[in-house]
């Protein structure tokens, strides 16, 4: 079960679940997706130990999709 | 793959991107602004009482600046991590440290729970990562840059706040150097008795790492 989450003051929310096999569901979380990232949402993928990868569109194979907000210097 | 550079570096667009060099160069020219404020006032010290003896006051008064500074600045470094109290709800927080731990590995996650402060291998050097800052000591272990960089939301309990830094570090680390506004760069021994003492054996590892790489 792929999941796309949203990190925000609740610690984080799950937006989406899918599974490869259920069109519907894939369908439901790209447009959650869509809808965060007009948000201001930045979205983000693991890529490998210690590396991740800024996605625009939603990658349907991965696992864990986070959504995060822009950062900046303080 | 090669990744992204960060969105976030269209506001800082003016920057230079940070490398190697770059921060070779920034290290060193705080180095060089230490000098120039310490020399100057430790060369008067040692004037007035060569000229004056009775003006030994005034001297101590120019040693005592020439301690300060630095110590300042150093301390500036040191409150990028700073522990604060969040804001946020237990729940929120105890359910942001879930997700920070799927993160990172099993030794990442053991020193955060102690130490508050997440250490994360990068090309640049070994970081530490905290809710509002990083630490970053370079590869050699013998210099510390401190950064001051954030989500901007006040709200986010500390577990997102230091995963949203994290996922961009992992993602374009040359570009989270570039939009971290640099605090302080020098001997990570200055920095080391300035945190606080729950977070120092975080930067011992950072440190032991660096040395390693």
């Amino acid at each position: 079960m792929s999941r796309l989450i949203r990190m925000d003051q609740t610690g984080h929310t799950t937006l989406a679940e899918w599974t490869a096999q259920d069109p519907e569901a894939i369908e439901a979380a790209v447009r959650a997706f869509r809808e965060e990232l007009d948000r201001g949402y930045f979205a983000m993928v693991s890529t490998g130990e210690g590396k991740a990868e800024q996605v625009k569109e939603l990658p349907v194979d991965a696992d864990l999709v986070i959504l995060r907000l822009p950062i900046s210097g303080g | 793959m090669a990744s992204e550079p960060l969105p976030e570096l269209a506001a800082v667009h003016w920057r230079p991107r940070a490398d190697d060099r770059r921060l070779d160069r920034s290290g060193a020219l705080w180095t060089a602004a230490t000098v120039a404020h310490v020399v100057p006032f430790l060369g008067a010290a040692a004037l007035l009482v060569a000229l004056q003896p009775l003006a030994a006051p005034v001297a101590i008064a120019c040693l005592a600046h020439a301690w300060v500074i630095p110590e300042l600045y150093a301390q500036r470094g040191a409150n990028v991590v700073r522990p604060k109290p969040s804001r946020a709800a237990e729940p929120a927080e105890r359910a942001s440290i879930g997700l920070l731990g799927d993160l990172v590995g099993h030794a990442a996650r053991e020193l955060h729970g102690t130490t508050g402060l997440v250490l994360e291998r990068g090309r640049l050097g070994t970081w530490l990562v905290g809710p509002v800052g990083a630490l970053l000591v370079r590869p050699g272990g013998h210099r510390i840059h401190c950064w001051c960089v954030k989500v901007n939301d006040p709200e986010l309990p500390s577990g997102d706040r230091i995963a949203h830094l994290l996922l961009a570090l992992r993602s374009d680390e040359e570009g989270f150097a570039t939009v971290a506004n640099l605090a302080f760069s020098g001997a990570p021994w200055r920095v080391r008795r300035r945190i606080d003492e729950r977070q120092r054996p975080a930067l011992d590892a950072a440190v032991k790492a660096a040395r390693a790489a």
